[in-house]
């Protein structure tokens, strides 16, 4: 098992992320950010207390189950389903900033499409993961990335937070050749 | 969890997992899009025996919801009203490849036997099997009383639940006294003693013959239909005294704790178990149940058909 981002590496990391947010959108007025449960949960808050500090202002902040519009439902075992959370001023016309911890296939960030659509229009989705490990199977990008880190597909990506985990760090785990 | 049958065959834990499932889907109601594309190609097989309104159309909703077609078949209409049996309905529905059937049946342990059996490979979900069990309707009355008495806890503990009615008869009591004991309440039961049935005490309940003595102390007072298709004597004297002694009314109703609920798993016989002043109330959730009811049935079926049930949780 190998510490790739460590909790100092984690932290301006995402301290860049949230500079990158507002620098693209003007500021924080119009956006809204999106945690994917379980760790992109969290991140979107730490993203949203982050841009508070600089911006100065509130920021609206939720989450997005994607569970039930995932591809891959039938291949695994039931699932359980957690909790959604869309923030007061809703997500019509608003910029959402879709936040998940791990971006692989892209499968997920298609559910999170999927399931945006059912909700609402946005004016216009972004992407923000802490790792871009590769591999994807479906034309999807993130517009910001914490750290890119190239792995086999054998390797297994480990984000652990201090909220869930007790620490924070990004770990990979596994054999680098496939 | 391949099937739903019973109440008994479940644990604490899976129904809390039904519970907060149903929960997070409640919330798909209130969105403008009501319809989620998780169970799309699905074929789900609505099998009623018996007859039912709020149940069958509560499971199409449900079902119509996780995009799965719906194919109704009711006992009247059908060849079972020509004799076909169990088994071969049951073969016909497999080779006509329905991923799920809902079953209510006249006969306790129909909805076992076809998930025992070879003749069809889906999930079998009783919803209601003669006297035995009503496996949903309890999940969703657990879930109703979950929502507005635990104060954010998962379970229903120290919750005081009187059900109040035909208990011999009742699916609905024999399901919802498994479950409720299951999720940490203390269950009374109140009914004339014709209607008690027999072996009583092995049931993890306490049995009331009065029923003015525990409305005070009830969080929740559940009342039964009185199911007279099912009588065949006579249970009670007549109609006006089972009202007078074993009814809801407006009296009984003042007496109740400020925060407690009034149910009733519907068809109401308005007058005879409850007073239309009493179902009408503020303190009644028998809408809200009817509403509930689409949720759990959704975590149901969301649960027993969108993974792969051959895989353990967890693995």
């Amino acid at each position: 098992m190998n510490t790739v981002l460590l909790a100092t590496d984690m932290a301006r990391a995402l301290s860049r992320i949230a500079h990158e947010i507002c620098e693209r959108n003007n500021g924080a007025s119009t956006i809204t950010l999106l945690g994917i449960p379980t760790r992109g949960a969290h991140l979107a808050k730490r993203l949203a207390q982050l841009i508070e500090s600089i911006e100065g202002a509130p920021v609206q902040v939720g989450t997005l189950d994607t569970t039930l519009f995932r591809d891959d439902l039938r291949l695994k075992a039931p699932r359980a389903l957690m909790p959604t959370a869309i923030p007061s001023l809703g997500i019509e016309g608003r910029t959402v900033v879709l936040v998940d911890d791990v971006l692989f296939s892209g499968r997920t960030i298609r559910a999170a499409l999927d399931a945006l659509g059912d909700l609402g229009r946005p004016a216009r989705v972004q992407l923000a993961v802490l790792i871009d490990r590769g591999h994807r199977e479906l034309p999807i990008r993130a517009d910001f990335v914490g750290k890119n880190i190239p792995t086999s597909l054998t390797q297994s990506v480990k984000v652990n937070l201090s909220e869930l985990d007790g620490v924070d760090e990004v770990t990979i785990s596994g054999e680098a050749t496939s | 969890m391949k099937h739903l049958l019973s109440i008994a065959d479940i644990s604490r834990e899976e129904a809390i997992t039904i519970l907060n499932t149903a929960n997070e889907l409640a919330k798909v109601s209130d969105t403008p899009m009501k319809k989620l594309p998780t169970l799309r190609g699905r074929t789900i097989v609505n099998l009623f025996a018996e007859d039912s309104t709020r149940t069958r159309i509560s499971f199409e909703a449900a079902a119509k919801r996780l995009s799965a077609d719906v194919i109704n078949f009711s006992a009247k209409g059908s060849s079972v009203s020509k004799g076909e049996s169990l088994k071969d309905t049951a073969q016909t529905l497999q080779a006509m490849g329905a991923d799920a059937v809902i079953i209510r049946h006249g006969a306790s342990g129909a909805p076992a036997r076809l998930a025992a059996c070879e003749w069809m490979s889906g999930a079998v979900i009783n919803a209601g099997d003669g006297t035995h069990e009503h496996p949903s309707q309890a999940l969703l009355d657990a879930f109703t009383i979950r929502k507005h008495l635990s104060h954010g806890k998962e379970d229903l503990a120290g919750l005081r639940i009187v059900i109040v009615g035909d208990i011999l008869h009742s699916r609905v009591a024999r399901s919802n006294v498994l479950l409720l004991t299951k999720l940490g309440a203390r269950v009374t039961v109140v009914a004339p003693p014709t209607l008690i049935p027999y072996g009583i005490e092995s049931w993890p309940v306490d049995v009331a013959y009065d029923f003015d003595s525990v409305i005070e102390t009830a969080d929740v007072i559940m009342m039964l239909r009185v199911q007279l298709e099912r009588m065949s004597e006579l249970f009670f004297p007549n109609a006006r005294e089972y009202s007078r002694y074993f009814g809801l009314n407006k009296e009984r109703l003042s007496r109740m704790a400020p925060h407690a609920l009034v149910m009733h798993p519907g068809p109401m016989n308005r007058g005879l178990e409850i007073t239309a002043d009493s179902a009408d109330s503020a303190r009644s959730v028998i809408l809200e149940q009817v509403t509930n009811g689409v949720s759990v049935r959704m975590a149901i079926l969301y649960l027993l058909l969108a993974g792969d049930t051959s895989i353990e949780v967890g693995a």
